[in-house]
């Protein structure tokens, strides 16, 4: 009899518990008419930068409900193993789309070779892995040689054919996708213009403080050689040109040393405006739409692109307004 | 030859030869690799050359290793979260300055009022290290993991999670150049800290009592000294001197960015105690040691810049500089020399001629 009772009891709580798990999707089906995609958005960490936030925004707001989406946010908090963790958890959760921005370029086979198995798309947004093309559908962000040729197109603007142009190169982290880009369609320039010569290249990690220190020491090799200042952010953009000026040299404007940076941060399109930066390569955040758009594409049975761009634009200091910049989002 | 022994033998035995040493290399290799190193030029009313660049470069190294060196000698561990201290200190100064806005040339508090609260920041960050490990007794390293995990992200709260641009000129006062004085202010500043913490260990009973907590806390209390109290003070002063180089490093920058600012210096502060002879368990300390450390730190990186070797092989070169000189001035290594140069000054030497 206590057996009986006992085995009754396990049943009661087992069936309890399927009408609990069961309980969400019934519900969902009884109150929504239309279906939300449930997207699950792997940040590599929501508020990193400015960029990274509006960044962060952009995704919210293009995928929200209103749009017909779900959207679940984890925010790694620049955790690599968190990362990966949280996207096997959204392949548990049986999600219908995982947007990745990842931490690193690597360590992604397993997890990503899961949601394949699950049969869920996944987008890469911004940040490239190192992975099999095939466990992705899709990488969607900004092209970064493709901003570095804008950037090189201006320095064919700024001097004339005959013109010796010395160019300095402070790179980001190395091995950042985003320096690779950049760099190399620096070099690429450089093998096609014959007056063109790269005086000197070294990586300033993203950082003011470091760029400051490695700017400080090529002003003292090269003095007035400098012509042309290439730095593959707008921090260290603004670290080189706080050397020059402490170092008596003019820069920007029309016959300083040229300098270039990217990302165009607000901060950054001001000093723009103020014709400290000559050319301000747009890195563009604003990834959210270009999502939405992708997953429209896959719902409505079409493929999109294993690399999917999004539109990025240069400022330049003689033509930017304040109206430009304060029409910016970020 | 005889007066040539004990020279020779305390030579041999001063932890401070050893960095001295390894600073005369760089120097010497710079003589040789580039030959404008010595250069010293006033270009835009500044006084400018390599050498100077590493004595500007180097103060803000040399004013956050004067508190690691104290913290190191008086508990036997170290302070990590000193970064995190310098963020947190530039970006109450920086919120002062700046009201609400991210970018703007105009003070909205005083300027000296902001680099007081800058400074109270440190001081409170180091008093809350202090209390936790000669209060609570917790482990230096443990305490100070606190402050250095969650040090940037209170630094952010206070920011609003975006780096401030000061753009007043007067901003730049404490990191670049005060008009008309052609010495950069961070060598004046760092300067003044290395006299005022000399001072301090040497004239008052500050260095004795650090030194005998750090040697045996507990007969240091028997002896009716209150070795709780200078573990605190200890934190305190390097938190206040956190503070400072927080507030010299923004100011330099022209802006405060609580992720990136002193990202990192505690490691190489930590170093420089190291290379100063200093034990890193505490007790005994030199203050001069500490100094030649942190400028050998910034000589080698400067020396790298100068002779343009390859991004990607930089921290290779500095690993390989830093593997001798910690193997160098490893006991073992010096016992074999010991041993090595017996035979030359004869047997002795040891007995001290």
């Amino acid at each position: 009899m206590k057996r009986f009772v006992i085995i009754l009891l396990v049943a009661a709580l087992v069936l309890g518990l399927c009408a609990c798990t069961q309980a969400p999707p019934s519900s969902n089906a009884s109150k929504g008419s239309s279906k939300l995609i449930t997207v699950g958005f792997a940040q590599c960490k929501a508020d990193e930068s400015d960029w990274r936030k509006a960044n962060t925004k952009s995704v919210q707001e293009a995928l929200s409900e209103a749009n017909g989406f779900k959207l679940i946010l984890a925010d790694s908090n620049n955790d690599a193993a968190k990362q990966v963790a949280d996207v096997q958890g959204f392949i548990d959760q049986e999600v219908d789309y995982i947007i990745v921005a990842a931490v690193n370029a690597d360590g992604w086979d397993t997890v990503l070779g899961n949601a394949k198995k699950a049969n869920i798309p996944v987008i890469l947004m911004d940040r490239t892995i190192n992975a099999s093309e095939d466990l992705y559908t899709c990488w969607l962000g900004g092209g970064f040689y493709e901003e570095g040729v804008k950037a090189t197109d201006w320095i064919g603007t700024r001097f004339t054919k005959d013109q010796q142009v010395n160019i300095v190169n402070l790179q980001g982290q190395l091995g950042a996708s985003a320096q690779v880009g950049r760099t190399k369609a620096l070099e690429d320039a450089i093998g096609k213009n014959s007056n063109w010569k790269l005086l000197a290249q070294q990586t300033g990690d993203w950082s003011t403080d470091k760029a400051k220190e490695i700017m400080a020491s090529w002003v003292k090799q090269y003095g007035d050689d400098i012509h042309c200042v290439y730095a593959e952010n707008d921090n260290m953009a603004d670290g080189a040109i706080q050397a020059l000026e402490e170092a008596g040299k003019k820069v920007g404007g029309k016959d300083g040393i040229a300098i270039i940076s990217f990302d165009a941060n607000r901060a950054y399109l001001q000093m723009t405006l103020e014709g400290k930066i000559n050319c301000n390569v747009e890195c563009n955040p604003l990834l959210g739409p270009g999502v939405a758009a992708i997953i429209k594409k896959i719902e409505g049975g079409g493929t999109p692109n294993k690399k999917e761009s999004v539109d990025e634009t240069a400022f330049y200091w003689d033509t930017i307004t304040q109206e430009i910049i304060d029409a910016r989002p970020y | 030859m005889n007066k040539l022994k004990p020279l020779a033998k305390s030579l041999l035995h001063s932890r401070l030869t050893f960095s001295l040493v390894i600073l005369l290399i760089v120097v010497v290799q710079n003589i040789i690799t580039t030959p404008t190193f010595f250069n010293i030029s006033i270009t835009n009313g500044l006084i400018s050359g390599y050498i100077p660049d590493i004595l500007d470069e180097a103060s803000l190294l040399v004013i956050v290793t004067m508190g690691m060196t104290l913290v190191i000698a008086a508990t036997g561990g170290v302070d990590i979260s000193v970064g995190a201290i310098m963020a947190i200190a530039a970006s109450f100064c920086g919120l002062l300055l700046n009201g609400p806005e991210y970018r703007t040339d105009v003070f909205h508090s005083p300027y000296l009022l902001a680099l007081l609260v800058g400074l109270l920041g440190g001081a409170l960050c180091g008093a809350f290290n202090g209390f936790l490990v000669s209060g609570l007794k917790i482990q230096p390293m443990i305490a100070t993991l606190i402050l250095f995990t969650a040090g940037r992200s209170i630094a952010k709260q206070i920011t609003h999670g975006q780096t401030i641009y000061i753009m007043n000129p007067v901003f730049k006062w404490l990191g670049v150049q005060i008009p008309g004085i052609p010495i950069r202010t961070t060598i004046i500043v760092s300067t003044v800290i290395v006299i005022i913490v000399a001072l301090l260990t040497r004239l008052t009973s500050l260095g004795l009592y650090v030194q005998s907590v750090g040697i045996n806390g507990s007969s240091s209390r028997l002896v009716g000294l209150n070795s709780r109290a200078v573990k605190f003070m200890a934190f305190v002063i390097c938190g206040v001197l956190a503070g400072v180089a927080g507030l010299v490093g923004s100011s330099s920058l022209g802006s405060v960015n609580s992720g990136e600012l002193g990202l990192g210096l505690e490691m190489d502060a930590i170093l420089a105690v190291a290379l100063g002879g200093n034990m890193l368990g505490g007790g005994k300390f030199s203050i001069a040691g500490s100094v030649i450390g942190a400028y050998t730190i910034q000589a080698i990186t400067t020396t790298l810049y100068a002779m343009n070797v390859r991004a990607d092989q930089l921290n290779v070169f500095k690993a390989i500089i830093i593997i001798i000189i910690i193997v160098a001035s490893s006991d073992v290594f010096k016992e074999k020399i010991r041993k090595l140069t017996r035979g030359v000054f004869g047997k002795n030497v040891s007995i001290g001629g």
